[in-house]
């Protein structure tokens, strides 16, 4: 039984070379740091296919269930490829009740995609997302790391165009 | 600097430059709430000034911690002047520069507006927000570096630790923290000097300190601010607690959305080992210790210790049945003493001044301060750090400085998720660990979220559960299924499909799930629901008998004939002629809110 | 801690009850007949498995001192403890609870696999549950049934972790865990793929456990019907060693009867043209064994030995030691061997064609489903054994077809394959095969009469055993492991050169195959194992003949057909190849 997702091919191999190096430096008991291994891999490769996820699994001598069991218990994981802007809006009490929904919606129709979906021409990720404790600027979302704050549904415009420029110069 | 012995400290702590070194300290602050409005990069253009008008000798300019005063950031301290710029933007900077650091003339535009004042405070200590705050757990943060651990230093930093280790026995220790009266900020509020003792009476030489940096409650950041604005005195207060109950290990769980905050922890535990404050024999005694951070990963449920230290193990953080506690068998199976990032950072003044000291503030059983989350419908977002047995109205009013249109405060929600809500019968009431129990309410970790009449307690009450039923862990059944089948209620309720029986399905089922679910976070989750049914019955009968309205209307009382509304509502389904009364079509209304938030006069009633 | 009394005064409905320290609430309880009802709770003691989840919190019960509800399987006493079992919170909380779990459950009893053997059934009668008063989404995965020998049914698991605990803490498989949290989590293997996609070995102990339909053998007996009733076929039938000591309880009778007689003969009446016992086969694989065995002694070739007739077993150590694939002998199993007989000499002798004889099994265990359906296991294409069925199973089709099993005369098997030893016998218990063996190799070794042929220190349930064996001037280290867990530890010291053991036999389920995933289900309570497991050493005591190579069919068939043991047709039809595959 020749299984395609325990195939590693498609991986990149200078990646898997630093997750090796890292796995490899992990002192004590390697299965303990699961979570940490997860967290560099995705850190790498932007998210946790399963093939990669496997990987690991092998590499710390843990069963594909418990990996997966792991990755899909924390919402900071993600299995399916993202954007390259990962768009965070806060749902944080805070922010819900100053309009982080209508933020959220504006966000959405403006990159065409669903929530925690990469929008079709892989720029965005959208997500909804605990606290970020920056209650005193709610509503907030996150673009990467740059945080917005006080954020209107008619700012989200102006954002999400500024991250289409960069990328549009960029090319 | 190298500190082998308590000397080395003193004798480093006469060199460490100080405040008063320089004319003035500018003290920029890096919170993360600031940091989001670029005040990383007032600090770069400030140095850069200094640098071009050689004012470097004079004027130093410090990367700070948060300010609490959130909503008003970036904020700017400029001492010894306390005085306190907010909403600073880059382009004010040349002024601050030329008028205030070169003429020492007060920038007033920048300065902060008390609400129904005309005039302007210009002493930050005569701020109404500063007042009434008395701050322990704060106490560093927007007064030092974070990154620099001679500011931390020259405040006493890690004297405490020297005296522990000095004058103390770890059974001295713990009966300082007990007799203080400390008790855990996180959540339940357990004696904190008695926690340690549990821990330490527990045979066996391998024995751990945790410290809980996994703060999850939405609404509440002040452990984010603690450890950004004064990471060392956790770090401090984890090796007391270490000394105390036998333990060399430390482990910091913190949230892996935290960065700023992470960041600046490796900095700090990074300085504190190369100066030997961390590591084998500190100050030249037996007493070794090391610290180490483990990432979370984003499962709310990983802030009950028992599940956190799952999470450390590398394992799903599924709760597990208490007994056995931590304290008995926690982390590697071994005794684990979990205490939460504020109850820290309050152990190393505890130790400096004396047990009697802290339990000389707050009320009979709860000691010290509380740092408390204001947001919402309030004028002042923040941070506040009070004494406890101060009231709510004290907080929200004098502090808070109220609404932000002035409108009536309907409702607190305190305690995030495991809360409950505060109506203003009890805005008199003293805050504390009781009180708060007695009113169906927790302190939680102190998020404070203000609502007003246009808040739908309903509503808030299903974006809670919504909440809880999203972060549970999925492995006790009243939690997994109860709360999904709250929600699901509540959801039809609120959709207007719901049917008088189902107030009393959310009533047994809450209490239910109050009684059944294995940890705490499940225990609690039904309290937002609880309490606002107490509360705020008549809305959720609105729904469920079907009175509620749940389109907009217009008040012709007050309706000035703008026009405002008809022209921004997206399905024309207003009318009205110029200057006379206008109304809406309730059949096509869809409820945006467009109108309400377009009426010059306040004219439209919301559902 | 000599200071602290070990006793625990406490008071249970009034009662008052003195325990030790650490019993759970659910214990004292059970001392004094006050029943609590249970679902998640597991409690296989002689063992080791132990589910300690305390997550369906259906066991709660009041406690009076503080007015808390707490899970009684879990919950240690204290002194002083006050419980009340029954109050109006305990039994509403329970209730509740039930409720709600039932209001995520497809509730369609009738035609479910655990139909009237289901506990989350029995347990809503118990409480009168008559109306499920929340209702609302319900999980929705699609049903697994792409594998030989286990059927999972996501929508019905309770999340009681049970399987979880078998298949990680006991098998060390791994293979079902925990996915996803909060209303969306649910038992399952990784990424949700198909359990042919994983190293499940098909033990079937998740489902000898699970307390709902939602994990099931794979109903086979609708192409045993199809078979049955197609008259171009020729339908033989074998029967396991340890299905006779354990069918009875589908019936009425108590653990450990022995009803081979009842079975020989309803199967008769279900319409096989052949009733075989696979007994005879186990004789015969003892004497391929013994013979590979004293050939890799005394020949120096690869030691241990493992055995290989249990094919859960044989998974484990494809997928999680494909490097040691060397060690395990290469005796196909017991069934397998018989099923190529009837299909080669039984169809010889009767000039049948083997295209037209159909062998169904009848096995205590899910994973021969998978088994007979291993490439490896056929001769000129056709497959060795074509159908497998349970014990469970068959009781299912006894009933379907009216059979009333308790007035069922009793039958004696069928000749040319039918004769067995007590060596034979005991193939169904953890510690038989090697005993049998054993007895073989004794004789093979030293050309004498072995006079005791009970090995009493191969006996037993502790999970590994070892014992010593003097024959002649050879002394025998023989291990033995039931569990995968407690093969896994013999497999890491082979592993890592460690082991000193001749010969070891390895079953994949706690007890061996009398606690099968096949066999009918034990509820938790460990004594029916541990009865049925004295019901096959007795029998092997009332046998005339205890030792394999003495039966005489199998002279017989070594004289007229095979020829010698080891042979080369011997190795043709009877032994087999493993194959290294991947971990999942």
């Amino acid at each position: 039984m020749r299984n395609r997702i325990l195939d590693t091919s498609t991986l990149d191999k200078e990646l898997l070379k630093q997750l090796d190096a890292f796995i490899d430096s992990l002192e004590g008991d390697k299965q303990e740091h699961l979570i940490h291994v997860l967290h560099k891999a995705q850190d790498l490769f932007s998210y946790l296919p399963q093939n990669l996820q496997l990987y690991i699994a092998r590499k710390l001598d843990l069963s594909g269930a418990r990996v997966n069991g792991v990755v899909t218990f924390y919402s900071y994981f993600n299995e399916k490829p993202v954007g390259k802007y990962i768009i965070s809006v806060c749902m944080g009490t805070a922010c819900f009740v100053k309009g982080a929904d209508k933020v959220l919606e504006r966000v959405l129709e403006l990159t065409g995609t669903s929530k925690n979906e990469m929008s079709s021409d892989g720029l965005f990720t959208v997500k909804d997302v605990r606290c970020i404790g920056a209650c005193g600027l709610a509503p907030v979302m996150t673009v990467n790391d740059k945080v917005y704050g006080k954020v209107k549904p008619k700012d989200v415009d102006d954002i999400i165009r500024h991250y289409r420029s960069i990328q549009y110069e960029s090319k | 600097m190298r500190v082998n012995n308590y000397n080395d400290l003193k004798e480093w702590k006469k060199v460490c430059p100080r405040k008063a070194d320089y004319k003035i300290n500018v003290l920029v602050c890096n919170g993360t709430s600031c940091l989001s409005s670029d005040s990383e990069m007032l600090a770069k253009i400030l140095e850069k000034e200094m640098l071009n008008r050689d004012l470097n000798g004079e004027i130093r300019i410090v990367k700070t911690g948060c300010f609490g005063f959130c909503g008003q950031g970036p904020i700017i301290k400029i001492e010894p002047d306390d005085v306190t710029y907010v909403q600073v933007k880059v382009e004010d900077i040349a002024e601050i520069v030329e008028s205030h650091l070169v003429n020492r003339i007060v920038v007033s535009r920048l300065l902060y507006k008390e609400p129904n004042q005309t005039n302007v405070v210009e002493q930050s200590s005569g701020m109404n927000f500063y007042k009434k705050q008395m701050r322990i757990a704060l106490r560093n943060c927007g007064e030092i570096d974070p990154e620099n651990i001679e500011d931390y230093i020259v405040n006493n930093g890690y004297f405490a630790l020297a005296k522990v280790l000095q004058e103390y026995t770890p059974d001295e220790v713990i009966k300082i923290v007990k007799e203080s009266g400390l008790r855990g900020r996180g959540g339940g509020g357990f004696n904190t000097g008695l926690k340690w003792e549990l821990t330490r009476k527990v045979p066996g030489r391998e024995k751990y300190i945790v410290c809980n940096a996994d703060e999850g409650d939405p609404g509440a950041f002040m452990d984010r601010s603690i450890l950004e604005g004064d990471p060392h005195s956790v770090l401090e207060a984890m090796m007391i607690a270490g000394y105390a109950i036998g333990a060399s290990q430390g482990l910091i769980y913190i949230r892996a959305e935290y960065g700023v905050a992470t960041n600046r922890l490796y900095r700090a535990i990074k300085d504190a080992k190369e100066a030997g404050l961390i590591g084998k024999n500190i100050f030249g005694t037996d007493f070794s210790f090391d610290i180490n951070i483990k990432l979370g990963a984003g499962a709310f449920v990983c802030g009950e210790e028992t599940a956190l230290i799952r999470s450390m193990e590398g394992f799903r953080g599924e709760p597990n049945k208490k007994p056995p506690f931590p304290s008995v068998q926690g982390f590697r199976g071994k005794p684990t003493s979990v205490n939460n990032v504020e109850t820290f950072a309050n152990v190393p003044a505890i130790i400096l001044n004396g047990s009697k000291w802290f339990s000389s503030i707050g009320t009979e059983k709860s000691k010290g301060t509380k740092v408390f989350a204001l947001a919402g419908q309030i004028r002042n977002n923040g941070l506040v750090e009070v004494p406890m047995g101060t009231t709510f109205r004290e907080i929200i009013y004098d502090i808070g400085g109220g609404h932000p249109q002035g409108k009536e405060i309907k409702a607190i929600q305190i305690g995030g998720p495991s809360g409950g809500v505060i109506t203003k019968d009890f805005f008199d009431t003293k805050i504390d660990y009781e009180s708060l129990l007695g009113m169906g309410a927790m302190m939680g970790s102190g998020g404070m979220i203000i609502m007003d009449e246009d808040n739908d307690m309903v509503k808030i009450a299903k974006f809670y559960l919504e909440f809880t039923q999203d972060e549970s862990c999925g492995k006790c059944t009243p939690c997994r299924i109860g709360t999904k089948r709250m929600y699901e209620i509540l959801e039809n309720l609120v959709n207007m499909k719901g049917k008088p029986e189902d107030l009393d399905r959310l009533r047994i089922l809450g209490e239910n799930i109050k009684n059944t679910s294995l940890c705490g976070l499940g225990q609690t989750a039904p309290n937002p629901v609880l309490s606002t049914m107490k509360y705020f019955m008549e809305e959720y009968e609105a729904y469920a008998y079907r009175t509620k309205r749940t389109t907009y209307s217009i008040d012709p009382k007050l309706c000035i004939g703008c026009t405002k509304c008809a022209r921004n509502c997206p399905v024309s389904c207003i009318e009205g002629k110029v200057k006379e009364p206008h109304y809406i079509d309730e059949t096509k209304c869809i409820a945006c809110g467009a109108c309400y938030e377009a009426c010059p006069v306040h004219a439209i009633i919301k559902p | 801690m000599k200071l602290i009394d070990k006793m625990v005064q406490l008071k249970i409905n009034d009662i008052s009850i003195n325990v030790e320290r650490g019993t759970t609430v659910l214990d004292a309880a059970e001392k004094i007949g006050v029943h609590i009802p249970t679902l998640c709770h597991l409690n296989l003691e002689d063992f080791g498995v132990v589910n300690k989840s305390a997550s369906c919190r259906v066991c709660v019960v009041e406690d009076e001192n503080t007015g808390r509800l707490i899970p009684s399987c879990a919950q240690e006493v204290y002194d002083g403890m006050k419980i009340q079992t029954d109050s109006l919170k305990a039994v509403m909380g329970r209730r509740t609870n039930l409720e709600l779990l039932l209001s995520n459950h497809p509730n369609d009893c009738l035609t479910c696999v655990k139909n009237l053997d289901c506990e989350l059934q029995s347990l809503a009668y118990e409480l009168n549950i008559k109306e499920i008063h929340y209702q609302g989404e319900k999980m929705k995965h699609p049903v697994d049934i792409t594998s030989f020998g286990i059927t999972k049914d996501t929508n019905k698991c309770i999340m009681c972790r049970r399987c979880v605990t078998m298949c990680n803490d006991i098998q060390t498989v791994g293979v079902l865990g925990a996915l996803k949290r909060g209303f969306d989590s649910v038992v399952a293997t990784a990424f949700h793929l198909d359990l042919n996609q994983t190293s499940c070995t098909y033990c079937g102990q998740c489902v000898s456990v699970c307390p709902t339909g939602a994990l099931a053998e794979t109903n086979d007996s609708p192409k045993v019907w199809r078979a049955l009733n197609n008259p171009n076929k020729h339908v033989i039938v074998q029967v396991a060693p340890a299905v006779r000591a354990a069918i009875g309880e589908e019936f009425g009778y108590e653990p450990g009867e022995i009803l081979t007689g009842k079975v020989v003969s309803g199967l008769r009446r279900l319409g096989f043209h052949q009733v075989f016992d696979t007994n005879f086969a186990a004789d015969l694989t003892i004497i391929e064994e013994a013979t590979e065995l004293v050939d890799r002694i005394q020949n120096k070739k690869t030691l241990p030995m493992l055995t290989s007739c249990c094919p859960a077993w044989v998974q484990f150590i494809e997928h999680q030691f494909p490097e040691l694939l060397d060690v395990p002998s290469s005796c196909k199993s017991p069934h397998e061997m018989l099923g190529v007989l009837a299909k080669t000499y039984y169809a010889q002798v009767n000039n049948l064609d083997p295209k037209d004889i159909v062998m169904v099994s009848i096995m205590p265990c899910t994973a021969k489903k998978a088994e007979a359906a291993r490439g490896e296991l056929n001769k000129d294409g056709l497959s060795d054994v074509d159908h497998v069925i349970t014990t469970r199973e068959l009781a299912r089709m006894f009933k379907e077809a009216s059979i009333d099993f308790t007035k069922l005369p009793n039958d004696e098997f069928d000749n040319l394959l039918g004769e067995s030893t007590g060596a034979a016998a005991i193939f169904g218990t953890t510690g038989g095969v090697i005993e049998a063996a054993t007895r073989t190799a004794y004789e093979m070794i030293t050309g004498k009469e072995l006079k005791e042929v009970d090995f009493k220190q191969l006996r037993g349930i502790e999970g590994i055993r070892e014992a010593k064996v003097n024959i002649g001037d050879l002394e025998l280290n023989i291990g033995i492991a039931h569990g995968l867990g407690n093969a896994r530890k013999l497999l890491q010291d082979i592993r890592d050169g460690k082991s000193h053991f001749h010969a070891i036999e390895i079953m994949a389920c706690p007890g061996g195959c009398i606690g099968g995933g096949g066999q009918p289900y034990h509820h938790g309570h460990t004594d029916i194992l541990l009865k049925r497991q004295q019901a096959l050493y007795d029998l092997d005591a009332s046998m005339p003949r205890r030792k394999s190579h003495e039966n005489e069919m199998l002279i017989k068939l070594y004289d007229d057909f095979l020829g010698k043991p080891g042979g080369h047709l011997a190795h043709d039809l009877l032994h087999t190849t493993y194959s290294a595959k991947e971990r999942i």
